[in-house]
């Protein structure tokens, strides 16, 4: 590679900016939203213990929020919130009393039966809390249910529908029953069973609660993992904070049937909306919930092999690029090793002088989904700021200890004042 | 207190349906006798002693050696009584009373399940059917339908059809109700979950509701050889019209049998047809080691 070839100034290296509402086009949207239980079909009504009363108050009230294609979307809040409500009618598993639900830009709320249907089947799907498989069914036909209800022959559903196992990684266990698996295997058949269909949604109830901690974290690793590679759109429901902020691309919480708050995780954490929120996210270890990637910075202080080094030595030397030294990367931005600002600056009108050549290996890496606390014995140590790594060895951002710094401290004031209030 | 008179309506429309729908009850008089003429038939015409061979034979197909034996040795016991040919006539109305309920509470049962309405009508309904005395509904089906067999299956069949109905209905409302949203969620029609989902899942309560029937049935044939339903039922009545202790404890003992071989039989497929596929699907031992060793690209340590 010459001098000649690399462009004039590459800049960082492109980094996954955390996704914004911006830069997506909406998959969902919704307005106005409203769901007021036992106003229709009053039959139900009376018989329901706690009388008429209880059944005017909304269970969703004026509920806005917009979720874009590929967008990992997270509602949170206690139970009774209005959570499942929200979600189910998303797929009108519960009839909106009011309101607007675009999918697409089609309202759904507007379809008669055999179009709902349809979108049902194709379009959005959904993984529920207890599973909800077919237990007279096998694996492969529950994973193929999708398949079926549209009438798909034999070959077609046993192709897609061991895809899809072999997906969530159950290859071997189509021919088996539900019955015979243990819950966290049956999950992933549920989970099967909505990537079999190809919707471009997935709705999920609190899909991981009902199994116990190891299994929820290999299945949210799970998660992780295929939406990277599938890049659905999720509603996902859960009251866990830490759940929700591994996962979410952006958190919805609620209270009472309202949204109280819609952000990403650092926003939340970083400005919580209210008292409530306050409360929610008060007893999170900051340090363990944030992770890498969520508080990473650009690497500004960088090289390809090639670079002159006077052009490395000012990008170290720009605001806040937090460093004494440079990472050299190759093409697919994996790191070659670190230059140390002395051997740049020595280098500079030594025109023979390459970069990778001055290189020495880093003295750690972190991943995006290590947390805070798990970095906090890395940081700071090397010349250059921790260096993120995605699962492809890639680097995609820096944790200078500042930054590490800031995240952990927790505004004392509003920490206090919300103490105060729920004294 | 003004008095209100609810008998003479009553009587009076017996009287209006008697004579103007005569040739309808006729009708159905006509068809279940052939019916029950055909099962009677059906149960009698090979010899007795091949008749229980076969009666011995069907627990085998759910493999439950005891109850063939039961079968073998009861069966031989009711021809040693010379009770043998009562003993089918009453095997045939049951099975045929069994049947009309059957087909009558089922479908009404799963019409409830699925409306809260119709449930609303149909409970109070199934209450007056089962605690109204049999003798106020057994005299006017002998005015419809004429001394004999027919009344006493009719009033059967009503006696019969609570439980069907009862337990069709409790099976599907008892569906769990996630699978029951996961079904709708991926677009299938009500038709279809219903067919593919709840019926399938509600099969054991379903068959619990016929081995009631079946059992309700039994319990009225002494009733129904009080208007003429010839079998074990006349054989009770007469030995207690005649005093004759013995001859009505033989009745008795036989009817005794086959309620057990009948519970115990419709108990057995109930439990059998419930697992059926389990048990034709289930592999030889599939260790869960055996796939971890293989596990494929994205299967976590779970698997
Ligand atoms: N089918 C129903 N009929 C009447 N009221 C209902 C029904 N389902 C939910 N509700 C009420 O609506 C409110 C919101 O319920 P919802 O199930 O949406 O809460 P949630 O946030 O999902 O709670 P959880 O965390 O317990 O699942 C609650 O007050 C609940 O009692
Ligand atoms: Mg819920």
């Amino acid at each position: 590679m010459s001098h000649s070839m690399a462009p004039p100034d590459t800049g960082p290296v492109p980094i996954v900016a955390h996704p914004g509402r911006s830069d997506r086009t909406p998959a969902i949207e919704v307005r106005h939203l409203t769901k007021i239980y036992g106003q229709r079909g009053g039959a139900k009504g009376w018989s329901r213990g706690k009388g008429a009363g209880a059944t005017h108050k909304p269970a969703a009230k004026d509920v806005e929020f917009t979720v874009g294609e590929g967008e990992f979307f997270v509602i949170m809040g206690l139970s009774g919130s209005g959570k499942s409500t929200v979600l189910r009618m998303l797929n009108r598993l519960v009839e909106p009393t009011s309101g607007e639900i675009l999918l697409d830009g089609k309202d759904i709320v507007e379809m008669a039966d055999p179009e709902l249907r349809a979108v049902r089947n194709r379009k959005i799907n959904m993984v529920f809390q207890h599973f909800a498989l077919f237990p007279h069914r096998t694996v492969r036909e529950n994973a193929a249910y999708a398949l079926h209800v549209r009438k798909e022959g034999a070959a077609a559903r046993t192709e897609r529908a061991n895809w899809a196992l072999e997906t969530v990684g159950l290859g071997e266990w189509g021919d088996s029953l539900p019955g015979e698996l243990s819950g966290g295997m049956r999950q992933r058949v549920g989970l099967a069973r909505a990537l079999a269909s190809d919707a471009d949604i997935l709705l999920m109830d609190e899909p991981f609660s009902a199994l116990d901690p190891l299994i929820r974290r290999d299945m949210q690793e799970l998660l992780i993992k295929l939406q990277a590679e599938l890049r659905r759109t999720v509603v996902f429901v859960t009251h866990d904070l830490n759940e929700a902020m591994r996962l979410g691309d952006r958190i919805m919480i609620m209270r009472q049937g309202e949204v109280v708050q819609l952000g990403t995780a650092t926003e939340i954490l970083e400005s919580p909306a209210d008292d409530y929120v306050r409360e929610f996210i008060s007893d999170v270890d900051r340090s363990r919930v944030l992770t890498a990637g969520v508080v990473m910075q650009p690497p500004i202080a960088v090289g390809r092999p090639g670079d002159r080094p006077s052009k490395v030595l000012e990008r170290m030397n720009r605001p806040g690029a937090h460093a004494q030294g440079a990472y050299v990367l190759d093409a697919d931005s994996r790191i070659l090793g670190v230059v140390e600002g002395e051997a740049i600056a020595g280098a500079v009108h030594r025109p023979d002088a390459r970069l990778e050549d001055l290189a020495r290996p880093p003295l750690g890496t972190i991943r995006t989904e290590t947390t805070l606390s798990e970095a906090c014995t890395l940081v700071g140590g090397d010349c250059v700021p921790l260096a993120v790594l995605d699962h492809e060895d890639r680097l995609v951002g820096v944790l200078p200890r500042a930054t590490l710094l800031q995240a952990i401290a927790t505004p004392a004031a509003s920490t206090l004042e919300g103490d105060r209030h729920h004294a | 207190m003004p008095e209100i008179d609810v008998g003479t309506p009553v009587s009076q429309l017996v009287d209006w349906l008697t004579t103007h729908l005569g040739p309808f009850f006729d009708a159905i008089s006509v068809v279940m006798l052939a019916l029950l003429d055909g099962v009677l038939y059906l149960l009698t015409a090979p010899h007795a002693l091949l008749m229980t061979v076969i009666f011995a034979a069907l627990p085998l197909l759910a493999r439950r050696w005891g109850l063939a034996l039961f079968a073998l040795v009861a069966f031989l016991f009711v021809q040693a009584m010379g009770l043998w040919v009562e003993t089918m006539e009453t095997l045939a109305v049951v099975l045929v009373a069994s049947i009309i309920a059957v087909l009558i509470g089922v479908p009404i049962g799963i019409w409830a399940a699925r409306s809260r309405g119709v449930s609303n009508v149909v409970r109070p309904l199934l209450d007056f059917m089962q605690t109204l005395p049999v003798f106020v509904y057994l005299i006017p089906a002998v005015f419809f339908f004429g001394i004999g067999v027919v009344p006493g299956v009719m009033a059967t069949v009503v006696f019969a059809i609570p439980p069907a109905v009862r337990l069709t209905e409790l099976g599907i409302r008892s569906v769990d109700e996630e699978v029951v949203e996961a079904a709708h969620a991926f677009g299938a029609k009500p038709g279809q979950i219903l067919r593919e989902a709840q019926l399938p899942l509600a099969l054991p309560s379903i068959m619990a509701g016929v081995n009631q029937t079946i059992m309700l049935a039994l319990s009225m044939v002494v009733i129904a050889g009080l208007v003429g339903a010839a079998g074990l039922g006349v054989v009770v009545v007469r030995g207690i019209s005649t005093l004759d202790v013995g001859a009505g404890f033989e009745g008795g003992l036989a009817v005794v049998l086959i309620a057990i071989y009948l519970d115990r039989l419709t108990g057995a497929f109930a439990e059998s047809g419930g697992s059926l596929r389990g048990l034709m699907r289930r592999r030889p031992a599939l260790l869960p080691e055996a796939t971890a060793s293989t596990p494929s690209a994205i299967a976590g340590p779970t698997s």
